[in-house]
């Protein structure tokens, strides 16, 4: 499948590197170049730098083909902004979006964004760690 | 009215101003610590310092109850989820968020904000205006409706000086409304009226039809 992903920090990078990996067609934007230095030397997909709430950044990412947008910068109205625009405007099939905020992930899980939030997730596993 | 106004720069101090002035309850709701203070100094009790964006920061301040919240931050995206949070939250009757970028607009409307405000494209039809040789200005836009109104100016080589306008094809859904002209009183425009060099003419048109509105006026 082709993926676009928004934001080459640790995840984002580590991220389109096991898709790539996997066979996928993968495109990684942001919006400082020096952080696709992150992405694995054997990265075969595209690195696109541009900030992904630009429709022309999107559509030059090709979002309008793809099957599938992760937004994983450090901002959250960033990755939520990005994620409706994704959804709403080029339809992307499956938008995947990160929030830290857990009220914030929690609401906009309900307005139909597949939000996860690292905080709950990770509190969750340590709280798991500490009482088992 | 009880009105909140997420972000504490220019815009949100001196929009606070104006609606307390207007007798309007105000809440503003700002990151930084020293701006905060600073409009609580000359302001009176309105600053509380914290996220717009975050939903208990709004509910701390009764978002609840609130008639409208306005998002001024300095970006779109915090202007964007600070609106829907107060929309689908805390079920605000009406959200207005600015936008600087004015490509993001379109894409507000489409997510659900009441009103945009598009700061940049203020600005900018409000310099295209003062600079002589423009040929259209955008006065206002209806929406809604989807009509907007524009100013076009005659320029000396136009080749419409001198005709009557029912010898213009107007595009469809075009009107003109006013004629301004260099010297005399600004008229509502008949079909026998002829269009001057410097005329100033307002029009209704709809966004599709500007261009071609421009055309025919200037006979281009």
């Amino acid at each position: 499948m082709k993926v676009v992903i928004m934001g080459c920090g640790r995840v984002g990078a580590q991220l389109a590197g096991l898709l790539d990996s996997d066979g996928h067609s993968v495109t990684i934007l942001d919006t400082d170049a020096y952080s696709f230095q992150r992405l694995p030397p054997t990265f075969s997909g595209t690195a696109l730098f541009g900030n992904g709430l630009n429709e022309e950044v999107l559509k030059k990412a090709g979002i309008e083909e793809a099957d599938a947008f992760v937004a994983v910068t450090q901002g959250d109205n960033r990755n939520v902004m990005a994620s409706q625009i994704a959804k709403h405007i080029f339809n992307v099939p499956r938008v995947i979006c990160r929030i830290y905020d857990p009220l914030r992930q929690e609401l906009y899980s309900t307005l139909g964004v597949e939000a996860f939030s690292p905080t709950t997730i990770f509190a969750q596993i340590l709280r798991e760690k500490l009482e088992s | 009215m009880y009105i909140i106004v997420v972000g504490g720069g220019r815009l949100g101090y001196y929009l606070t101003k104006a609606l307390l002035s207007e007798g309007h309850e105000v809440v503003i709701v700002e990151k930084n610590p020293t701006i905060c203070q600073n409009i609580n100094d000359e302001l009176g009790s309105v600053c509380i310092r914290g996220d717009g964006c975050e939903a208990a920061t709004l509910a701390d301040i009764g978002t609840a109850r609130a008639d409208m919240l306005i998002a001024v931050t300095g970006d779109d995206e915090d202007n964007l989820v600070a609106c829907q949070v107060a929309k689908h939250k805390f079920n605000v009757p009406r959200t207005i968020a600015q936008v600087r970028n004015p490509k993001n607009e379109t894409i507000f409307k489409a997510l659900g904000i009441d009103v945009t405000v598009s700061s940049t494209n203020i600005i900018l039809e409000n310099i295209k205006e003062e600079v002589p040789t423009h040929p259209l200005t955008h006065l206002l836009t209806i929406r809604d409706k989807g009509l907007e109104i524009v100013e076009v100016k005659i320029p000396p080589d136009a080749t419409t000086i001198g005709k009557p306008i029912k010898e213009l094809t107007l595009p469809q859904g075009s009107r003109l409304a006013l004629i301004i002209p260099k010297e005399l009183k600004p008229r509502v425009p008949t079909s026998d009226t002829v269009l001057r060099d410097g005329d100033r003419v307002i029009a209704i048109t709809t966004p599709e039809s500007e261009e071609e509105l421009r055309a025919v006026l200037r006979g281009a």
